[in-house]
């Protein structure tokens, strides 16, 4: 059976939950094979789930200039693991830098490049949702490796047992003139909601939340919820909430379980971005408002007064 | 300092957008085409490099015939020629084939500095293009720029990504992509969309640029799509009006869900 190379996102020591499902994904379609690529002591911390999710390889590419140049290295350690494994596949999280590392995976190893993934078959046929999930396509490559960028949270991770064979493999040294330094990092601020493409349920504000401090009603009812807080292109224009948080065609798509929307009138460019969501809840006080014709539960009124009642009433449950 | 700026017209997010059903290309013909406006963005950047460094700034455009409307829109706002890659045989090419044609064409441009791109445009989303093209050139790639300043030997950005704000730089020529964030486009006067019409706008084929047919389009693509579908609709769901219980009663509903 080919290996399938999948690349661990990691933050600050730990797998990010889209390498777990990655690796579900990859088993279908041959024998997993994760590939860190981080500073040194990266893998050591990661091996533990990579193992739990069936990772019978660990390739382990280590050095110091891993963090300190823009993609890369990360494109030169796969090619070279392309060339050396013959794999059937190389997956790669749907991220911003996943799919920079994709397309040019693809462009220098000649393979078929497939690009946000919702699902994948064992024959390597990959299902797109498009244009905001009005239309959905599945495609396949015709060359001996396909590239394959994943949406994170479209496959369900499950546990499986693998060897987990650790293999180091070499960081190519990076050539200053030919690529970009990083000179500094601010880390977004983790915080203590989920991550927003990771999360179960989003709770979004748009213009008609108003203002930067009245974000904080929309994030008492996310954190009674356990969700991420997101927000229209409007909210994020007014300097109401952070860029990182858009919801949209030029921001995030998410596909939560729930997906609660106050003070957005859903425009199509912001219902690209959640109207795969399984169920939709929205707060306007428009019955007009657009976003009602995709809602499962459409509440006509203010959501100053819906949404802190709503908040009430969760915890009051919870309790 | 020479700038090129990618550009691509896109089926307007505002109208209907579909596949063909005969070859599941874009069905070009069903949408109003505009300039994707994070391509405005990009023309925009690189006219403030122009006004701080000097320099002339170059439009390359991949795309039918039709596309010399987006072309037009980025002279008018002050870009100074363009090339405009139109064939046939590029119908159906995928990412992988348009970062090809879009370097090829590049390269026939003599000591361009900088490319700038929109980092992502909203039709394709393979948001991968940028990266690709300077793969191709061999050149640094500065993506995902909210920020950009250049003193015409280097260039430097803030990068905005999942992860934080970066700070990247790199020595010219080198490639950098935009976000939406990035700046806010200037509108074509009456004197820019009049004096757009007089600009050079060179139309080159798949071989002037220096490629082969049989690299590019849709019979020789390394990728295929085997289906495509409108989705299915999504069923009507229920509207309320808040009556003074309207947080109760979502919660009743979350919870009749098995969300809550
Ligand atoms: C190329 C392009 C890309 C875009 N990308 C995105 C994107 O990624 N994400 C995105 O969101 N948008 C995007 N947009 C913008 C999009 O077209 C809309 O402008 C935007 O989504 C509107 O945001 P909104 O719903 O918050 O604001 P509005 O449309 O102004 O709606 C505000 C809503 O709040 C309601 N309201 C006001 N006060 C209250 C109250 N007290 N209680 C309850 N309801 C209230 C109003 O009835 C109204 O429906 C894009 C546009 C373009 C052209």
């Amino acid at each position: 059976m080919s290996e399938v190379l999948v690349l661990v996102d990691h933050a600050a020591g730990e797998v990010r939950k889209v390498t777990l499902e990655l690796l579900t994904a990859a088993r279908r379609l041959g024998e997993p094979a994760a590939v860190v690529v981080g500073e040194s002591g990266t893998a050591g911390k990661l091996a533990d789930s990579l193992t739990a999710y069936g990772a019978s390889k660990i390739y382990v590419a280590e050095s110091a200039e891993a963090g300190q140049y823009l993609i890369t290295p990360q494109v030169d350690v796969l090619a070279s693991l392309v060339s050396s494994a013959q794999p059937a596949a190389v997956l790669v999280p749907a991220s911003i830098d996943g799919k920079e590392i994709a397309g040019r995976l693809a462009v220098r190893t000649g393979s078929g490049l497939l690009s946000e993934a919702v699902d994948l078959d064992a024959e390597g046929v990959a299902a797109h949702s498009l244009f905001g999930g009005a239309y959905q396509a599945s495609a396949k490559a015709t060359t001996a490796t396909t590239v394959v960028t994943v949406l994170p949270g479209s496959v369900e991770a499950e546990a499986a047992s693998g060897a987990g064979e650790q293999v180091t493999a070499e960081v190519p040294a990076q050539d200053a003139g030919r690529a970009a330094t990083v000179t500094g990092h601010q880390p977004a601020e983790a915080g203590d909601r989920p991550e927003l493409t990771e999360a179960g349920v989003v709770v979004s504000g748009g213009r008609g939340v108003g203002s930067a401090e009245n974000f904080a009603v929309i994030e008492k009812l996310a954190d009674s919820l356990g969700a991420a807080v997101g927000a229209s292109r409007a909210a994020v224009d007014s300097g109401y909430y952070p860029p990182q948080f858009q919801v949209g065609q030029t921001g995030k798509t998410v596909s939560p379980q729930l997906y609660v929307a106050l003070g957005i009138s859903g425009a199509i460019q912001h219902r690209a971005g959640m109207q795969t969501s399984k169920t939709i809840v929205a707060v306007n006080k428009d019955p007009e408002a657009p976003i009602f014709d995709i809602a499962d539960y459409g509440m006509v009124g203010d959501l100053f007064k819906v949404a802190p009642q709503l908040t009430d009433e969760v915890e009051k449950r919870k309790s | 300092m020479n700038i090129v700026v990618l550009v691509k017209q896109v089926p307007d997010t505002w109208s209907e957008r579909k596949l063909s059903d005969a070859d599941h290309t874009l069905d070009r013909a069903s949408a109003d085409a505009v300039l994707d406006e994070i391509n405005e963005r990009a023309v925009e950047e690189a006219l403030l490099a122009k006004e701080a460094q000097g320099g002339e700034v170059t439009v390359v455009c991949m795309g039918p015939e039709r596309a010399n409307e987006a072309i037009r829109k980025a002279l008018s706002m002050g870009a100074d020629s363009a090339v405009h890659v139109s064939d046939e045989a590029l119908h159906g090419s995928d990412a992988v084939q348009t970062a090809r044609t879009l370097a090829a064409a590049i390269g026939t441009l003599e000591s361009v500095d900088l490319v700038i791109a929109g980092n992502e445009s909203t039709d394709g989303r393979a948001g991968a293009v940028p990266a690709m093209v300077a793969e191709l050139l061999g050149w640094p790639q500065l993506t995902y720029a909210r920020k950009l300043d250049t003193d015409g030997q280097s260039v430097s950005i803030e990068r905005e990504s999942d992860a934080g704000v970066a700070t990247v730089e790199a020595n010219l020529p080198a490639l950098v992509s935009v976000t939406e964030k990035i700046n806010e486009p200037r509108y074509p006067s009456f004197k820019g969309i009049m004096a757009a019409k007089k600009k050079p706008v060179s139309t080159l084929s798949v071989a002037d640029v220096g490629l082969s047919a049989d690299e590019v389009g849709l019979g020789s693509a390394p990728t295929q799509v085997v289906s495509s579908a409108p989705a299915p609709p999504k069923e009507a769901g229920v509207k309320v009006t808040d009556e003074g219980e309207g947080g109760v009663q979502i919660v009743e509903f979350l919870s009749g869900q098995k969300l809550v």
